[in-house]
């Protein structure tokens, strides 16, 4: 592994996103938008309190999931990705470039997404802003991490699109956005606690609620930060130099 | 010319695509500093061969030395450029940031971005972005990319396909500029009529090696005085068991035979 050379694709990723004015925009504004219309929803009611935690978990996650596994699906379509692996360029140098630069646009989205659902759309936030911010931005680089681990698994376009309902819809439904988790059957209930989507969720509940310590929540984002470095090990084993 | 002086050496190279045996054991050897033309029809397995020398086509059997040491092997990342088909760049950075990556991550000096773009004669569209360039621009950078950290082999796939007469000539005087500097180049084409720029010429067919040898003694050997006529000739010898000599093709009687 080299720091130049992860660095310099870092560089490159965050080049090619800015000579793309409408990507930037999207990806900035979306997760922020969409918060928005699940506050304007719900209107005069108490679920905006209730879910909106939530949702800041849910759409950084998304739409970082699948802005970097279709990024990395280009390079292997265009032949940029072959060219690279026959270069010195470490697998881990590639998927680490990759997660510092997505890691960085992340940060900027969950800054505007949390801003946005706090100042604008009114969420009450009885814990600390900063620790929720800490979350959300874990909770995106999960996003960001899954997205480069599905890609470097898939062997077609086909494959990594699909791969966005495998890897993403089951940590929603078993998350406990739907049904609070301890009320899911028990088989269930058991596979969503290892589920690292579930953490950010509780962990973001628990900030806008303030019913739990600092360490409930640390606990929470050591959990998602050990998936994160887990689907980043795999994701760099997976890649192969040497394609059919 | 022996296996350990060659830039490639290759014994019994088989390649397996689904089930299909595209290469059934191939032997080959390319000499440094030659321009090495590897010719034949479109599916014949050029670009698997070119996969397998650089190292990033799964074998399923024989040995692919590259200057010395196991094709792919981590030492010869640097020591090799290649060109693939797919034009292998970044559509949404300018030609410059193209090249700076690739330089970085090679570890060249910075100079030799204004070098390659000098050579492959970009410098009007250096700061045009890769999505804007035509296709002979496209793959001029693809072959700019290639040639950056001064690679000892040159793998270079239909390097000249699509380009303007005038251009096609300039690429091959600077193939042979390298190959003077030392360099040993593996160029493909389908066209045959750029057999003749060539040091060497391997001429391919359904995965096996037709012929391997100088444009001069090709022609000799087979009595014809183009590519594409030794070809033919070459094929229709090897259909005809028991002859040695393949035979003159007749389609031009009257003419040099004369």
């Amino acid at each position: 592994m080299s720091l130049a050379r992860v660095l310099a694709t870092t560089a490159r990723v965050l080049n090619q996103v800015r000579h793309d004015h409408r990507t930037l925009g999207l990806l900035l504004l979306v997760p922020a938008l969409l918060v928005g219309l699940v506050a304007w929803i719900f209107t005069d009611t108490p679920v905006f309190g209730r879910i909106g935690p939530a949702m800041i978990a849910l759409f950084p996650f998304i739409v970082m999931f699948l802005v970097t596994s279709i990024a990395t699906l280009r390079e292997r379509r265009s032949g940029t990705l072959e060219r690279l692996l026959s270069l010195p360029l470490g697998k881990a140098d590639f998927i680490l470039g990759y997660a510092l630069a997505f890691g960085l646009l992340a940060i900027v989205q969950t800054g505007i997404a949390v801003g946005f659902a706090v100042w604008v759309c009114g969420l009450e936030v009885s814990g600390s802003l900063g620790l929720l911010f800490a979350v959300a931005i874990v909770d995106a680089l999960l996003g960001t991490s899954l997205g480069l681990l599905a890609s470097a698994f898939a062997r077609s376009e086909f494959q990594v699109v699909q791969f966005m309902p495998a890897f993403v819809f089951p940590q929603i439904l078993l998350g406990g956005i739907f049904l609070p988790r301890d009320q899911l059957p028990q088989v269930l209930e058991k596979i969503g606690d290892w589920l690292p989507l579930s953490h950010a969720i509780d962990a973001l509940n628990a900030v806008a609620r303030n019913d739990q310590d600092a360490g409930y929540i640390w606990l929470r984002i050591g959990f998602i930060a050990a998936w994160i470095l887990a689907a980043i090990v795999v994701g760099s084993m997976t890649l192969r130099r040497r394609t059919p | 010319m022996d296996a350990d002086t060659a830039a490639i050496s290759i014994t019994g190279l088989k390649v397996l695509r689904g089930k299909n045996l595209v290469l059934p054991g191939l032997d080959l050897l390319v000499p440094r500093g030659e321009v090495v033309g590897l010719l034949g029809p479109s599916g014949c397995g050029k670009s698997t061969l070119m996969r397998a020398i650089v190292g990033t086509q799964i074998i399923s059997g024989g040995d692919v030395k590259v200057l010395g040491d196991t094709a792919g092997s981590p030492a010869l990342r640097r020591r090799v450029g290649y060109m693939s088909q797919e034009a292998g760049i970044y559509d949404d950075l300018p030609v410059a940031a193209n090249l700076n990556y690739f330089a970085k991550i090679l570890g060249a000096p910075p100079a030799q971005v204004a070098a390659v773009i000098e050579r492959t004669g970009l410098g009007s569209v250096a700061r045009s972005m890769a999505a804007d360039l035509s296709g002979g621009q496209r793959s001029r950078l693809s072959l700019a990319i290639a040639l950056l950290g001064s690679p000892e082999l040159l793998v270079l796939d239909e390097p000249t396909v699509g380009l303007d007469p005038v251009l096609r000539v300039a690429l091959w005087e600077l193939f042979a500029e390298l190959a003077a500097e030392g360099v040993a180049l593996l160029v493909s084409s389908h066209v045959m009529d750029e057999a003749t720029r060539c040091d060497r010429l391997i001429l391919m067919r359904e995965g096996e090696i037709v012929a391997q040898e100088t444009p001069g003694s090709l022609l000799e050997r087979t009595g014809t005085d183009n590519a594409e006529d030794a070809f033919l000739a070459l094929i229709r010898a090897a259909q005809e068991p028991g002859t040695d000599t393949p035979h003159v093709p007749k389609h031009r009687a009257g003419s040099e035979e004369a």
